[in-house]
């Protein structure tokens, strides 16, 4: 990783020649701050957490789904995920396998109960609602670094804590936004509040983040994310609780035959 | 009283044409704040309950207001590399439409197709430019029977295609949101007309409606107003023949409509087609106040009076009837504040605030301006006397067959009041030169219906989507709605999920149907979801707690009755064949302005009544009789109803705009009666008349005032009915109407009226 890291930024670098010193300054202070979060979120081995979401429509309306989420972290590429559906009833049981990639489109499985089958999801275009909520799959799933290009905005505080406030653009095409602006803490790199442009470069959703704890001495998770849709006037909470870290997870408990016995 | 104030008005004169122009300046400035409204649903009160249920359905799934780009291949072929790439390359565009949170299109449809184990979700053409013949054969196969797709995105003949873009604008900047909208459509059109000119185009779509309004209005405005005030140059040259007259006359019409607008933008009312109207209807009622005051001046300057002396004696003598007119015609157009349309509310205030400015204008300001400036006579209208006096004594002599002919008259016009159907197609309300009516008229013969009702039907529950028996009622309703001859296109969720049970079944056309389980729906959604792209989520047909759909059907181009109808049945069969929880109603801005009228008449019926019991109180106390006072109800009530009645026969069609027309007019034809009746009343009670006599002497004293004022309101409200908005049009033509009706009345109904009554007075 620390490899493609020092790749991208020497190819970054060499734009240099044909764009202002002070554009590209910016983008290497923007990566610089990526890699360096990344950084401290590295070296988990794998956790478990159980997620409430509760989404909201614009009439007022709510409505929960609970999940459950196990996570592997994997050398050299995007770490492998398996998230348990346990509500509402009519899910309990689906279970989805997701291996994210630096690179290309991650790969997805999703195990249906009642038709006994593992599907894979043949779609290249996944950028569409998570379970009908505001988070699109691109927001929750593993945020590599390789994901965005990025570019450093300014320090600013936030709630009176020291800020970076920093671009990020998704490589991908397929990606519904343009550009997230992302608030990180000073201190220890943790994401704060990110607001999300969509394709036509207007303020879409902001998703902030809560309750910060700190596992294991060193890693740090949130409790709660708050994605709010500006366009639609619908929100969608996501409760974080039970994190558990060294779990003893390999990689056997992340293959399709896993999805089966996920329950 | 009256005396003093006519001298003062007459000694600074030069301070009151300075005063009134200051004022004028101040109040035009608020004409700035005027800003176009560009949303439908500025016809509707807030508590309106069909709005309240739209809204509602709205919030609970998404917005949709929409851009419908419609592409019409001259060659008639939608299924050809060139149009496919085309619609191809406006679906991508269309996204960065502002305000744009979906865009659905025959290429980005999201096909899905069963690949071994896989479940396969993707747009339907993907690099159209370069498809092969049988690729394009294929893919011409899967969409002329997608029933998502067939009369909603493709015509069955696959001739024409549409790009639906919807749209949720934030609402905060009214004057701008929608225009940006409508420009950034036009431009990507305009740019792809030259890039693919084998391609007809059309937009339409509610939000190109919400722009419409503001376009009929501006049209109106540089039409119809300039056109107004060429018919009252006209008119005034024809009655005055004096160019001092004339033009202190359209000096205080413009500065009344300059005032009325302007005041209008100062308490922040917003441009409405109605609204736009304005300008013509004061411009209409201001220039009565300076006929009758310029007659009398030039009158009594023939008669061999000074200018001053003329003008003073003309100021006294028309101070009361014009006081009593300029308020009997304020409160009827105040009592449009019954309306539950607030333009019309809007309408009413505006032309309220430009008669009173009229009423001041040409007691101040014109007097002031006519002393200043030099005036000659020419009037001769002892001819027009004379045929007026014949007119009485033909009146007088057949009493009886005017009295019973016209009563005979009234009671058939009343009877064909009934004829009048309610009708408002919100597209029908623009005329063929506004391109939204183009456009939607096209859409309407080749693809589509413009019109559409919603449903959210509740499956009781949490997840109860997914419920085999509530799907399969849902299936049901959609396709006894298909059956119906009325209408279109029914989108529905269930064509979704049976097309995933099929894909997830190898594509075996055998399990095209509902799911057998709860458990099944849920998870071939989820993984549906799962699958798709941004912006093209279930998130507008299904809530979030998977307890209800949305269903919408599209109808033909339904008259508001039929709409209504379908509706009911609608409602009957939901009632006799769903569970409970399901029973609703339509909802749709099709179905809101299908209830307008009726709702509009009935708040309308008590402000008529309230200004009608305002108008004879005050009539009481002008003539000092209770008697007259509510004797002068029969031919102001007349004429409405005479007019209703007629238009029962010729149009038999009524829309939003004619309810508020008895109010407009009742204040109007008030004045006539006024006129006539004060005349008859002072002949009798001054000069010791008889009834007979009396009503020559009305005649020959008011008939040439009266007619002239007539044919000046007449015309204008004509030139109201050439309005590119039907709204506006139907009020004029039907006020135009109801004005020629109370001068009949006045002149054939009203004298042999008063002869059957003849007492003391």
């Amino acid at each position: 990783m620390k490899i493609l890291n020092t790749f991208l930024i020497a190819l970054l670098g060499m734009s240099a020649f044909s764009s202002p010193l002070l554009a590209d300054t910016a983008d290497d202070r923007g990566l610089e701050i990526a890699v360096e979060a990344d950084k401290r979120k590295n070296g988990f081995g794998d956790f478990t957490a159980d997620l409430l979401m509760v989404l909201r429509n614009k009439q007022g309306e709510e409505s929960t789904r609970e999940l459950r989420s196990k996570n592997l972290e994997v050398e050299g590429d995007g770490d492998k995920s398996l998230t348990i559906f346990d509500r509402p009833q009519d899910i309990k049981g689906t279970a989805l396998l997701t291996f994210t990639h630096k690179t290309g489109s991650d790969d997805q499985w999703l195990y249906l109960p009642a038709l006994k089958r593992v599907k894979r999801i043949a779609s290249n275009n996944k950028s569409g609602p998570f379970m009908g909520s505001e988070f699109a799959y691109e927001d929750i799933s593993s945020q590599e670094v390789e994901k965005y290009t990025y570019k450093y905005l300014r320090d600013e505080p936030l709630d009176g804590e020291a800020m970076f406030v920093f671009e990020r653009y998704p490589v991908d095409k397929k990606s519904g936004y343009t550009r997230q602006v992302v608030w990180m803490d000073q201190d220890e790199y943790r994401e704060r509040k990110i607001v999300y442009y969509d394709r036509k470069n207007s303020l879409l959703k902001t998703l902030t983040f809560s309750g910060y704890e700190k596992y294991l001495d060193k890693f740090w998770k949130a409790a709660e994310m708050d994605m709010t849709n500006h366009q639609t006037g619908k929100s969608t909470k996501l409760a974080w609780s039970n994190y558990a870290f060294g779990t003893g997870l390999g990689d056997r408990d992340f293959d399709r035959n896993s999805l089966k016995r996920a329950r | 009283m009256v005396e003093t104030i006519a001298t003062a008005i007459l000694r600074g004169r030069y301070l009151w044409v300075l005063l009134t122009v200051m004022f004028v300046v101040w109040a035009a400035m608020g004409g700035r704040n005027l800003t176009l409204t560009t949303d439908y649903r500025v016809f509707f009160s807030e508590e309106n309950p069909q709005l309240t249920a739209f809204e509602a359905l709205q919030n609970t799934y998404t917005n949709n207001d929409n851009v419908l780009i419609v592409l019409a291949p001259k060659n008639h072929k939608v299924f050809t590399r060139k149009t496919l790439a085309a619609v191809e390359a406006i679906t991508e565009e269309a996204w960065q439409v502002p305000f744009s949170i979906r865009v659905d299109s025959l290429t980005n449809y999201q096909h899905t197709v069963a690949e071994e184990d896989d479940l396969v979700v993707g747009d339907l053409v993907v690099d159209g430019a370069n498809l092969m013949d049988s690729s394009l054969q294929r893919i011409k196969n899967i969409a002329l029977h997608e029933p998502l797709l067939v009369n909603r995105l493709i015509s069955p003949s696959g001739e024409v295609t549409g790009i639906n873009i919807t749209i949720q604008t934030p609402g905060i900047d009214q004057t701008t949101e929608v225009p940006s909208v409508v420009a950034y459509a036009r431009d990507m059109v305009k740019k792809y007309q030259d890039i693919y000119p084998h391609l007809d185009f059309y937009i339409t779509g509610t939000v190109m409606m919400n722009n419409a309004f503001p376009e009929a209005s501006k049209h109106d405005m540089r039409t119809l107003v300039p056109l107004m005030f060429l018919v009252v140059f006209v008119a005034l040259w024809f009655l005055l023949r004096s160019l001092t007259g004339i033009i202190a006359t359209l000096l205080v019409v413009a500065f009344s409509i300059a005032t009325a607008m302007g005041l209008a933008g100062w308490i922040g009312i917003r441009m409405t087609p109605p609204v736009g109207s304005a300008p013509t209807i004061v411009l209409t009622l201001a220039v009565a106040h300076c006929v009758h005051l310029l007659v009398a001046l030039m009158h009594n300057m023939t008669k061999g009076m000074d200018k001053r002396a003329a003008m003073f004696e003309a100021l006294r003598v028309n101070f009361q009837p014009i006081a009593l007119t300029s308020l009997t015609t304020t409160v009827g157009f105040l009592s449009m504040n019954f309306s539950d349309a607030p333009p019309f509310r809007d309408l009413g205030n505006i032309v309220a605030m430009g008669v009173i400015a009229a009423w001041v204008y040409s007691f101040v300001f014109m007097p002031a301006l006519v002393m200043i400036l030099p005036i000659r006579t020419h009037a001769n209208q002892e001819t027009a006397s004379k045929w007026m006096s014949s007119l009485g004594e033909f009146v007088l002599n057949n009493r009886r067959m005017l009295f019973w002919g016209n009563l005979a008259l009234l009671v058939v016009l009343a009877f064909s009041i009934t004829r009048n159907e309610l009708n408002d197609q919100f597209v029908e309300y623009f005329d063929d030169s506004i391109e939204f009516r183009r456009a939607t008229d096209f859409v309407t013969d080749n693809l589509t219906g413009i019109y559409t009702i919603d449903y959210s039907l509740k499956t009781g529950g949490s997840g109860s989507i997914n419920e085999p028996e509530q799907l399969q009622v849902i299936e049901n309703f959609a396709n006894w709605y298909r059956e119906q001859p009325e209408v279109i296109h029914v989108n529905v969720i269930t064509d979704i999920i049976k097309r995933l049970n099929m894909n997830l079944h190898g594509d075996d056309r055998s399990w095209y149907r509902i799911p057998e389980s709860r458990e099944l729906a849920a998870q071939y959604f989820l993984l549906y979801e799962m699958s798709l792209p941004y912006g093209l989520d279930l998130n507008n047909q299904i809530d979030i707690d998977k307890s209800a759909s949305r269903m919408t059907v599209t109808v033909n181009n339904l008259t508001t009755n039929e709409l209504l109808l379908v509706e009911a049945r609608a409602r009957e069969w939901l009632e006799a064949n769903a569970p409970a929880h399901m029973h609703t109603v339509g909802a749709s801005p099709a179905i809101m302005f299908a209830h307008i009228t009726s709702r509009n008449i009935r708040s309308m019926l008590k402000g008529n009544a309230m200004a009608m019991v305002l108008i004879s109180f005050m009539l009481i106390f002008a003539f000092r009789s209770i008697k007259f006072g509510l004797l002068s109800l029969v031919p102001n009530l007349m004429p409405a109803i005479m007019a209703f009645g007629l238009w029962g026969l010729l149009v038999g069609e009524v829309g939003v705009s004619l309810s508020v027309v008895v109010a407009m007019t009742l204040g109007i034809v008030v004045d006539d009666t006024i006129h006539f009746m004060s005349k008859y009343l002072r002949a009798r009670r001054e000069q010791g008349l008889s009834a007979e006599d009396a009503i020559r002497a009305a005649f020959s004293s008011v008939g040439v005032a009266l007619i002239m004022t007539s044919i000046v309101l007449i015309a204008g409200f004509a030139v109201l009915a050439l309005s590119s908005f039907k709204m506006n049009a139907g009020m004029g033509l039907l006020t135009a109407i109801t004005i020629a009706l109370a001068l009949f009345a006045d002149f054939l109904f009203l004298p042999p009226l008063l002869l059957k009554i003849k007492g003391k007075v």
